[in-house]
């Protein structure tokens, strides 16, 4: 293959996207696709194993989580980490890819996409329609994919400016705050109803199964459990909320790292009206963006530390994510495409330069094609 | 039964009564929210369940050992301890079976019928299987299955049972009919009348008749000649390879066969003729007789032949739901469940979002984005990346 033409300036841009030919994504979307092929091929016993094991790491966690509030004072903070461990090991490594069908192939019912539910209030039937279908379909469009900004902040040039976004910063700590609230009023589209696109009857549907898991999440975490500590209520209600904040702070951290670190892009709904299989696999790679660290680090996002990989393989199971990935960035390489990744720390900061510099008007173009001057990548592919 | 006798749990297997009615209480569904009390129990214990059903085998007896030459497979029967969720079941009833095959990790639900006789709550019971050529699920259990494995379970189930019972006598005659494999729930029914003492005298026959493609094929055979020689009102008829099911003969056993109360269950080609033995008379539109009680498992859907190259694909795709069909066109089949007016939950469109999964019951069907065939009964599919591959039925 040559490299040399892959992104050759002197080329006429009007014939290319993303810095790459029609020729060129076709070809990446067929290698990406036998890379899919090839792991769907070897999915088996390991992978529900895996599963499995991390499912009883997580009851154990949550059934010690529960009993340590019985110990006055000293059981208080192991209670809490356990139970707050418990709770991102439910929402993200098993809960979020056992309902993007991930484990769907071992015909469990207690791993099947449509009757898995998460420990959040959002309800999974609810969240798998804005998720899997909407984000990931279309993600990174700008006005098609309501995770840019989530409907309330603005994350994107492309957004236009209103002194509401003045409030920037302090939406997205409320967000943070609060994230499995965010999460679950997602679904009903508020910014769509303000803008006129959608009807407050629309939401009419949601309604039922949100307040009803709404109440079961709240009955548990805020009645029953403290309740059954007897004279140490306070304590137990005090430290369910402490592990469900915990939790709502870190899912919030690794996700905006997923497709708001400088250097992601976005796309217009223009561009991408007629788009080949190629091209969407190219836009996957080019809104996403991974986290470097640790196997903690990546069990504890539920490998969505590898965003990118998670993106073009949405239904293989996550653990595969980080063998996907040195083949992924190889072809990223090969390309001349950028891999987005850096250590948590990084991403964060940068994510939170791009929330304070959107709150005010502007904010530089979209990024430019491959190789252009707006092209950040904070991997070194050479490491 | 009276309240105060618990069930028997034999092996000790599952929680007690008072530990049972706890497990099943709101309370520990409201504590176990979202997930359910059985995803806790089973990472620690999987014979420990509040709702769902499991049994360890117990033990593996192999029937008969089948023959490559005439095309007969081998048979086993599989006692399992079920867990204290079992609710038992009535003679005649079948019940799903789950079970992980090996080197794939899935889980393949297949229905077997009980071949032991009625059984109480928590109670052992046994399935007694055929090995059949196509059935990998039926091959697993029957070759495979070794002692202190786990199965998945569904509760007892169906409607072919039998009616009579020491308990509410009747002065029926009974009359089975069975065929192969199909012997099994009958053996579970004529296994509980002999158990529960029923008198088959005094005008309450019963007359079993069976077919089977030789002796050595016979499975039960032990069993049957001994309840043939004893004295108990039970009349066993066994037919080997060409004798084949006729009206002529039944009306020599059974004069009133037509107003007997029957159980047939067998293979389709003796299902047929018994049923025209069954029928009424053309001028009164030909009806069944209401005696007749047929068991029937999902009828299978002829997987037509890969087409070659350049040959038509051929088949029929039956929206199972709808009722709606339409030749298999070898587009998606989410695009031709839309062109025949049905109005699927579909997302994507690429087969990445699942919101169009649903079950295909039966038949084959060819994976778009990889190729790749498919014809395993009732499997979940994306519609949407998902078209015909000869005839199959969609649960639409």
């Amino acid at each position: 293959m040559s490299i040399d033409t892959l992104s050759d300036p002197a080329a006429p841009a009007d014939e290319k996207y993303h810095g790459l030919t029609a020729e060129q994504i076709d070809r990446l979307g067929a290698e990406l696709d036998t890379l899919r092929q090839r792991v769907l091929a070897d999915l088996g016993e390991e992978d529900a194993a895996y599963l499995r094991k991390v499912v009883t790491t997580q009851r154990k966690m949550e059934i010690a989580g529960r009993a340590l509030f019985y110990l006055p004072v000293v059981g208080w903070l192991p209670a809490v980490a356990c139970l707050s461990v418990s709770k991102i090991l439910d929402n993200m490594e098993i809960g979020h890819n056992v309902m993007h069908g991930q484990y769907d192939f071992l015909g469990d019912p207690a791993f099947n996409s449509r009757m898995f539910d998460w420990d959040t209030v959002c309800p999974g039937e609810q969240w798998k329609y804005s998720h899997n279908y909407i984000h990931h379909t279309f993600t990174n469009i700008v006005g098609k994919d309501r995770d840019v900004g989530y409907g309330i902040l603005r994350m994107d040039p492309e957004q236009k400016w209103h002194p509401y976004y003045l409030g920037n910063p302090l939406y997205a700590f409320l967000l943070m705050t609060f994230f499995e609230w965010g999460v679950a009023l997602h679904d009903l589209e508020v910014e769509n109803i303000v803008s006129g696109k959608r009807k407050l009857a629309d939401n009419k549907p949601l309604y039922p199964g949100l307040m009803r898991k709404i109440r079961r999440q709240a009955v548990k975490d805020y009645l029953l459990f403290p309740a059954l500590t007897g004279p140490l209520f306070p304590l137990t209600f005090a430290g369910n909320a402490v592990a469900n904040l915990v939790r709502n702070v870190w899912a919030f951290n690794i996700i905006f790292c997923g497709h708001f670190p400088a250097g992601v892009a976005s796309f217009s709904e223009e561009e991408t009206a007629d788009e080949t299989r190629g091209q969407w696999y190219l836009r996957q790679m080019l809104g996403s963006a991974n986290i470097t660290g640790s196997r903690l680090m990546h069990l504890m996002s539920g490998n969505l530390s590898h965003q990118i990989e998670h993106h073009l393989f949405p239904d293989l199971p996550a653990r595969r994510y980080p063998e996907l990935a040195v083949e992924v960035r190889e072809i990223c390489q090969r390309y001349g495409l950028p891999y987005n990744t850096g250590r948590l720390h990084q991403q964060l900061w940068s994510v939170f330069k791009k929330i304070c510099r959107y709150s005010l008007p502007g904010g530089e173009a979209k990024v430019a094609p491959v190789g252009g001057p707006g092209a950040v990548t904070e991997d070194s592919l050479a490491a | 039964m009276s309240a105060l006798i618990s069930p028997p749990a034999p092996g000790g297997s599952g929680p007690g009564p008072v530990v049972g009615r706890l497990l099943r209480s709101r309370l520990a569904a409201a504590l176990a929210t979202p997930h359910g009390v059985d995803r806790y129990l089973e990472r620690f214990n999987p014979m420990w369940a509040a709702h769902e059903v499991r049994a360890r085998v117990v033990s593996v007896h192999r029937e008969t050992s089948g023959d490559a030459a005439t095309g007969s497979a081998p048979v086993a029967t599989l006692t399992l301890q079920p867990t204290s969720t079992w609710r038992g079941h009535r003679a005649g009833q079948h019940v799903l079976v789950g079970v992980e095959l090996p080197g794939t990790a899935k889980r393949h639900t297949r229905a077997f019928s009980i071949s032991s006789a009625a059984s109480a709550p928590g109670e052992r019971f046994t399935l007694t299987i055929r090995a059949h050529d196509e059935g990998q699920v039926s091959s697993y259990l029957v070759r495979e299955a070794r002692p202190g494995q786990l199965l998945h379970l569904s509760q007892a189930q169906g409607a072919f049972t039998l009616i009579e019972s020491p308990a509410t006598p009747t002065i029926s005659r009974l009359l089975f009919i069975t065929g192969g494999s199909g012997i099994t729930p009958a053996m579970s029914m004529v296994r509980t009348l002999l158990r529960d003492g029923y008198d088959g005298h005094a005008g309450r026959k019963v007359t079993f008749l069976h077919f089977a493609r030789g002796p050595e094929d016979q499975i039960f055979a032990d069993e049957l000649a001994a309840i043939a020689e004893a004295d108990n009102g039970v009349d066993v008829h066994l037919r080997y390879g060409d004798q084949r099911f006729s009206e002529f003969e039944l009306r020599r056993l059974v004069p009133d066969y037509r107003d007997t109360d029957t159980w047939l269950c067998g293979p389709a080609g003796l299902v047929e003729l018994v049923k025209d033995a069954y029928a009424g008379p053309e001028s009164s539109g030909g009806a069944l007789s209401p005696r007749l009680r047929m068991e029937f498992f999902k009828p299978a859907v002829a997987r037509a032949a890969q087409p070659a190259d350049g040959e038509e694909l051929t088949g029929e795709v039956t929206f199972a739901r709808s009722g709606a069909s339409a030749p298999a066109s070898g587009t998606s089949l989410l695009q031709q469940a839309e062109e025949l007016g049905l109005k699927p939950d579909f997302g994507c469109r690429m087969g990445i979002c699942f919101s169009c999964t649903r079950t295909k019951t039966a038949g084959a069907v060819r994976n778009v984005l990889t190729g790749e065939e498919s014809s395993l009964p009732d499997e979940e599919i994306r519609i949407c990346v998902t078209a015909a591959a000869g005839d199959c039925h969609i649960d639409l």
